[in-house]
């Protein structure tokens, strides 16, 4: 056990977490969604603006949490907005962690990957709203 | 081997007792224990008994006739005794195994509370209050119809007794409280709270989970009717935990689990009880952690109580004056001389899970989050504290290393010093 341990604390971050990118609420956003880590108490909302093209025009978050969550939360908008709802999509777990380019222990993943699950679940609902289940 | 401390207390000589305490971490950093209040280290000695055990005498207790169950059985037995004188109890069979304090509370919620309360009845409860002490209250309450009433805590994080008279009153048929909280680290007063649920007929049920392993506990001195404690954080190993309750007590109540070893007859329709204390040990019990805990005891009788006070004190005065001089830290709970060797605060601007990060990466073990006390964090208007606590094998070195550690959080936050 003498490697050290890989910061995790670095500019990236800490600039996010500093000044974040669009933390606050859009006046009339498409769909919204929030959620909190029941453990640590961290807690996110996540808002989108989409446009006719099914794009992502503005992405806003707000929340209150330690820095891995809401840099992560900020991080999330930064990269989304532009984006399609179908590239969306597609994006996993996996890519948000790529997108913190720290390494992250497997307890502070549940922080670094709040804001995704935040959108995931937006995401499904969005679906659920446009597409009601056919009934029968 | 033990250390044999020499007055005055040789920190380094107990320090060698502790195998985990001689490992490097990642960075080769040494560790830095302040975790203690959420689970304590184990000395050599408990370590080789428990081997001793599953190498030489592992058996089932009380069952085969044969020399190994004899022998474990025995070592069981000696191991109840132990914790018997530990506590002062007047007899051996007031002491119930269990697997930790919350079981132990959960016991007495069952086996008690539900057998005894009626609507009406009252279980005067506060908010500093452990979850182990407060949500088993809860569901006995819910099923008797008694009702739940809360003391209030002083600014300072200490029992409002100014309104004791008026909460605790001819309906309160327990008091449920903790000896020293596991966050504000507050010692309360269980001596008057004693008396004063006696003087109306009350029981009291004392938590102490975190008092035990740190100051001499004497159950005939105030009057307790029962006590729950964990063998983990007692040096011992996990779990094993002891309800203690008076003879009578223990006699009135019902079981609360059912099976093999609780019974005296069993039909099949029916069955009759065993004597107290077997009749709240039904199954195999955890035997050889019981006789861990009982090796744990002889190692703090050996270092002796008033020394792990005085060390423990010493640290925690060190650490309160020195974190309490670094810029925007707040500390929580009373003045240093009415608490016990717990420290928890938060740093303006630093979330308490990023601190206890970056703490760690310097080696330094600290517990961040509610702590299992959710309603005192409500009432602190906090989701989240930062909480270091210490024990004996801890130095002066390491409260130095917790509060350059929390400095340098503070820097890497970009924090004005
Ligand atoms: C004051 C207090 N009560 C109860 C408990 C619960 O103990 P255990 O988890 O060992 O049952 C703890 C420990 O977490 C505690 O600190």
């Amino acid at each position: 056990m003498s490697e050290p341990l890989s910061e995790i604390y670095d500019d990236h971050i800490m600039d996010h977490f500093e000044s974040p990118y669009h933390k606050g609420h859009l006046a009339s956003p498409t769909c919204s969604h929030s959620d909190r880590n029941p453990i640590c108490g961290d807690q996110v909302t996540v808002e989108l603006l989409v446009d006719e093209h099914d794009r992502v025009k503005e992405a806003y978050f707000d929340g209150k949490g330690c820095a891995i969550s809401q840099s992560a939360a900020s991080i999330l908008c930064e990269a989304i907005e532009g984006k399609s709802i179908e590239e969306l999509k597609d994006f996993q777990a996996q890519d948000m962690l790529d997108l913190l380019k720290v390494r992250l222990t497997a307890s502070r993943q549940k922080c670094g990957l709040l804001s995704f699950k935040v959108l995931k679940t937006m995401l499904y609902s969005l679906d659920q709203l446009r597409e009601p289940p056919s009934s029968g | 081997m033990s250390a044999q401390p020499s007055s005055p207390f040789d920190v380094e000589a107990v320090r060698r007792d502790f195998p985990i305490l001689q490992q490097r971490l990642a960075g080769d950093m040494p560790l830095v224990y302040l975790d203690t209040a959420a689970t304590s280290q184990k000395p050599r000695s408990v370590i080789a008994k428990v081997v001793e055990c599953y190498e030489q005498y592992n058996s089932n207790v009380h069952r085969g006739i044969h020399q190994l169950g004899d022998r474990m059985t025995t070592e069981l037995e000696e191991a109840r005794e132990k914790v018997q004188r530990f506590i002062g109890a007047n007899e051996v069979d007031e002491i119930v195994f269990t697997s930790g304090t919350t079981m132990s509370m959960n016991l007495v919620a069952h086996g008690w509370a539900r057998k005894f309360l009626k609507p009406g009845d009252e279980i005067l409860l506060n908010p500093m209050e452990h979850h182990a002490n407060l949500v088993p209250w809860q569901l006995a309450a819910s099923a008797t119809g008694a009702e739940l009433r809360y003391l209030p805590l002083t600014n300072d994080g200490r029992l409002d007794l100014s309104t004791l008279d008026e909460l605790l009153t001819h309906r309160t048929k327990l008091v449920a409280v903790t000896a020293m909280s596991n966050v504000l680290g507050t010692i309360n007063p269980i001596e008057i709270l004693a008396q004063r649920a006696h003087d109306v007929g009350a029981l009291i049920c004392v938590d102490g989970a975190q008092s035990v392993p740190h100051a001499p506990t004497d159950v005939r001195s105030p009057n307790i009717d029962f006590l729950a404690f964990s063998g983990h954080k007692l040096y011992g190993p996990t779990g094993i935990g002891v309800l203690y309750a008076r003879r009578e007590l223990l006699e009135a109540m019902d079981p609360f689990l059912a099976g093999g070893h609780m019974i005296r007859e069993v039909f099949l329709d029916s069955s009759t009880w065993a004597d107290v204390p077997a009749k709240f040990e039904a199954g195999t019990c955890p035997f050889i952690e019981a006789v861990g805990l009982g090796a744990a005891i002889d190692y703090v009788n050996q270092i002796g109580l008033p020394n792990i006070m005085q060390q423990e004190h010493a640290l925690s005065v060190k650490a309160h004056e020195q974190l309490a001089a670094v810029t925007g830290v707040s500390i929580y709970g009373p003045a240093v001389e009415h608490k016990g060797a717990i420290l928890s605060f938060t740093v303006e601007g630093v979330h308490p899970h990023d601190l206890s990060d970056l703490l760690d990466r310097r080696g330094v073990a600290i517990r961040a989050g509610h702590h299992c006390t959710m309603p005192l964090h409500e009432l602190l208007n906090l989701t989240a504290t930062a909480r270091a606590s210490f024990a004996f094998y801890n130095t002066t070195a390491e409260v130095d290393a917790l509060v350059e550690a929390v400095i340098a959080a503070r820097k890497t936050f970009r924090l004005k010093p």
